[in-house]
């Protein structure tokens, strides 16, 4: 009996993700759920620029790179052109929540039938490790050597928060990849979030709070920690906005 | 013979879009190209086709991408400044080897500059529509017939190459009305089921559509596999047109409205008896080197009639391998050259001496 | 032979659909046609001016800046085109809205009270095409029993009204 397997939709290649990062988790979770639909062959991906760039690599159904940001206008594109197949974006916080704060914010006001799985470590990864929008009020990085100052650079942008009053959106939820519980809460809210789409029912984004133990300068289990007690105050998880509940309860 | 009709250029060349089988447009307005968009507003949705106006021309342009990456027919227009934002994404097409059609209705710069007719991105549209190594398939129409015949072509090329093909229009050429048959070929099919991301159906490997290569010799591979590409389009692919060129003697290089006002300048210029034609190159890239290097041979002296300050001109030179003057004649700002300007011209060129 | 129009006025006045007139007669009778208009802000209410060219040749520029016919609808388009017509060119002046005579001596001018007359025969917003009726009269640039088949080409069927009203603001030019 198989207890355990690789999910279909993954590649059976090497991730180049460093070790104890939750990219791999989510790449997971998203791979179950598409193989749970059943919908790995009409599904288009759209990776990003960042840690996940390559992501057209590890999913197995058709993918495309977009530009750094340009995820939810490419995504837009595929779909409006294949209405009847799924269409994802994978997207870090550099990537959606600064340079493409417009592409984001814009898909979501036009209710695009797409899904966007947002990860947010707070942290540029590939580049090294720079301040991200979504990096914390005091947390050091490399362009923040003396800890994130709101004086001079402002506060975190929170995207569920800043989405949950575009009229546009269907769904937006937060949740952590951090233990088993929220693990299976993420897979929770990533399958809803494909599954809106496969019913029509528009924009849906799941942000996925995530770790970068190497750029935190953590170790794996002490990232998970830290996110924890840092991350999740701040981000706090949970259904930002279900236009598909509302409908229901109606 | 097809009935005519009297068209804006703008609409005729959205129409012809439409006829050869674009159904998804993104755009964002600008001035003076508005009129493609709002002709695939209204006509789109009627065709079961998509019209999408995008929040900035960064995202048109990658919506292009998308749907150019699905593999259908795309197109997106524009005007000069937001052809520098569509910068970024016109790159990525060309790197991940997507057809596309971009419309460019040049106006004056640089910056904000004005609305009035341009020609003033000829080396952007030319040289380095990007960042990296590519070319753009740029077509220029001088007529309203053109606009439609080019933009049919343009699209074919596209697939034919899998590349992006720009049309370089100007303000002049999109707002003008001129008699126009709709009347097209077959449009040819083109089989992307290679590379197009439109899902795998479980039933072959998973298309990639990238323009991301870490390996440094695996970078340089596609770049000189895509210029191998680009020597095919320059050796089949070069469209010009010669007007009275038969006994020139001087000889006027222009596309587009410059080259409609050096129509006039030639035939008065005629009737005074100075022997003058003009090569118009209806291709900026690839650029007709051959015909007007053999011209060179020819002829006592060349003039670049140009919306600019002068950037055909270099093409023009280095074509002819600089073996006789080259002179320019150029208004800018979207100020376009009289006839009388041009003649000018003319006289001074003829006023050279010259080896023949 | 060769006609280069500059139809010339205020936005509102109706100069550009007056040119289109003119364009689809040059498309019926199988002319070479082009019309440009001058577009951009200045079309917001300023100052609007229209080109036309009718050739039997392949037209070259479509640029009108020396006319043989021009069409002045306000001071200032007279103003401003009035030097650049061709010698012997034939000028054409709404009088109702211009106070002033044309300076020159080399060119033939027709003074006509177009947004008068208009406003008179309750023909509102049409002194364009009493306008282009006497230009037809008196320029040759269509013949004038082509009037109602270009305008039915020009204006849909489900506007018959406004054929109507047009063809009789073209022959009311025609015949002051």
């Amino acid at each position: 009996m198989i207890v355990f397997e690789k999910p279909k939709a993954l590649a059976d290649v090497p991730l180049h993700y460093c070790p104890g990062c939750t990219h791999g988790i989510i790449h997971r979770l998203v791979a179950e759920v598409i193989d749970e639909l059943g919908i790995e062959g009409k599904t288009v991906g759209v990776a990003p620029v960042g840690c996940s760039v390559f992501a057209y690599n590890y999913f197995n159904c058709d993918m495309i790179e977009a530009a750094h940001g340009r995820a939810p206008a490419v995504a837009t594109g595929v779909k409006r052109s294949l209405p009847d197949n799924i269409v994802f974006t994978y997207q870090g916080d550099g990537d959606l929540a600064a340079i493409g704060t417009a592409e984001t914010v814009h898909s979501a006001a036009r209710g695009e039938n797409i899904t966007i799985i947002f990860v947010n470590n707070a942290i540029y990864g590939m580049t090294g490790g720079q301040m991200a929008p979504t990096t914390l009020p005091g947390q050091v990085t490399q362009t923040s050597p003396y800890g994130r100052n709101p004086e001079q650079v402002g506060l975190p942008v929170k995207v569920c928060e800043l989405l949950s009053n575009v009229d546009g959106a269907t769904y937006l939820e937060r949740v952590a990849v951090n233990n088993v519980k929220n693990v299976k809460n993420a897979k929770k809210a990533i399958k809803k979030a494909f599954q809106n789409q496969l019913e029509g029912k528009g924009f849906s984004l799941v942000e996925v709070l995530s770790t970068c133990p190497t750029n935190w300068g953590l170790k794996p289990d002490k990232a998970l920690e830290w996110l924890e007690e840092n991350m999740i105050p701040y981000y706090p998880l949970g259904v930002y906005k279900d236009k598909t509940a509302e409908k229901e309860g109606e | 013979m097809a009935e005519k009709v009297l068209m804006k250029g703008n609409e005729a060349l959205a129409e012809a879009a439409i006829m050869a089988g674009c159904r998804h447009y993104f755009g964002y307005p600008i001035t003076p190209q508005t009129e493609i968009a709002a002709y695939m507003a209204k006509r789109m949705p009627v065709i079961g086709g998509t019209f999408l106006q995008a929040e900035s021309e960064v995202a048109a342009i990658n919506m292009i991408y998308g749907a150019a990456a699905a593999g259908k027919r795309a197109m997106t227009s524009s005007s000069s400044p937001g052809i520098a934002l569509k910068s970024e994404g016109i790159s990525y097409l060309a790197g991940s080897d997507l057809p596309a059609l971009i419309i460019n209705v040049q106006r004056g710069g640089p910056g904000l500059g004005g609305i009035q007719p341009s020609q003033s991105d000829y080396f952007q549209s030319t040289k380095s529509a990007g960042h990296g190594d590519f070319k753009l398939i740029v077509l220029a129409p001088a007529s309203v017939q053109e606009m439609v015949d080019l933009t049919f072509k343009g699209f074919d090329l596209a697939d034919k190459y899998r590349m992006p093909a720009m049309l370089l229009s100007d303000g002049t050429m999109g707002q003008m009305m001129e008699p126009v048959s709709l009347e097209m070929g077959e449009v040819k099919e083109y089989d992307k089921s290679s590379w197009a991301a439109c899902g795998t159906k479980c039933e072959r490997e998973h298309n990639v559509v990238n323009s991301l290569f870490i390996q440094p010799e695996e970078l340089e591979r596609y770049n000189f596999e895509r210029y191998e590409r680009y020597a095919q389009i320059e050796a089949n692919e070069v469209m010009y047109d010669e007007y009275r060129m038969e006994d020139a003697e001087i000889c006027i290089v222009a596309y587009g409205v410059a080259a409609r006002v050096s129509q006039n300048a030639i035939d008065k210029a005629r009737e005074a008896g100075i022997k003058v034609g003009m090569i118009r190159p209806i291709t900026l890239w690839p650029f007709p080197k051959a015909v007007l290097n053999a011209a060179a041979d020819k002829v006592k002296a060349f003039i670049s009639v140009e919306l600019s300050m002068g950037q055909m001109i270099e093409d023009v030179e280095l074509a002819i391998r600089c073996k006789k003057p080259v002179l320019l004649c150029n208004r800018v700002g979207g100020m376009i050259p009289t006839t009388e300007d041009v003649l000018g011209s003319i006289n001074k060129a003829n006023s050279l001496g010259g080896d023949k | 032979m060769t006609h280069e129009i500059l139809l010339a006025g205020f936005g509102g006045q109706g100069i550009l659909f007056s040119g289109k007139f003119l364009a689809y007669d040059g498309l019926l009778e199988e002319k070479e046609v082009s019309w440009l208009p001058s577009y951009g802000p200045e079309m917001r209410g300023g100052t609007c001016n229209c080109s036309i060219i009718l050739s039997d040749t392949k037209i070259g520029s479509p640029i009108v800046s020396n006319p043989n016919v021009l069409v002045a609808m306000n001071l200032p388009s007279l103003d401003k085109f009035e030097a650049s017509a061709v010698p012997g060119a034939k000028i054409f002046v709404d009088s109702s809205l211009i106070d002033r005579k044309v300076e020159r001596d080399d060119v033939e001018v027709y003074y006509i009270p177009a947004t008068k007359l208009a406003s008179d025969e309750n023909l509102p917003g049409l002194a364009n095409m009493i306008m282009i009726g006497h230009v037809i009269a008196k320029a040759d640039v269509m013949p004038y029993e082509n009037v109602e088949k270009t305008m039915k080409k020009l204006v849909p069927a489900k506007k018959a009204n406004l054929i109507e009203l047009n063809i009789k603001a073209v022959e009311l030019g025609y015949n002051y």
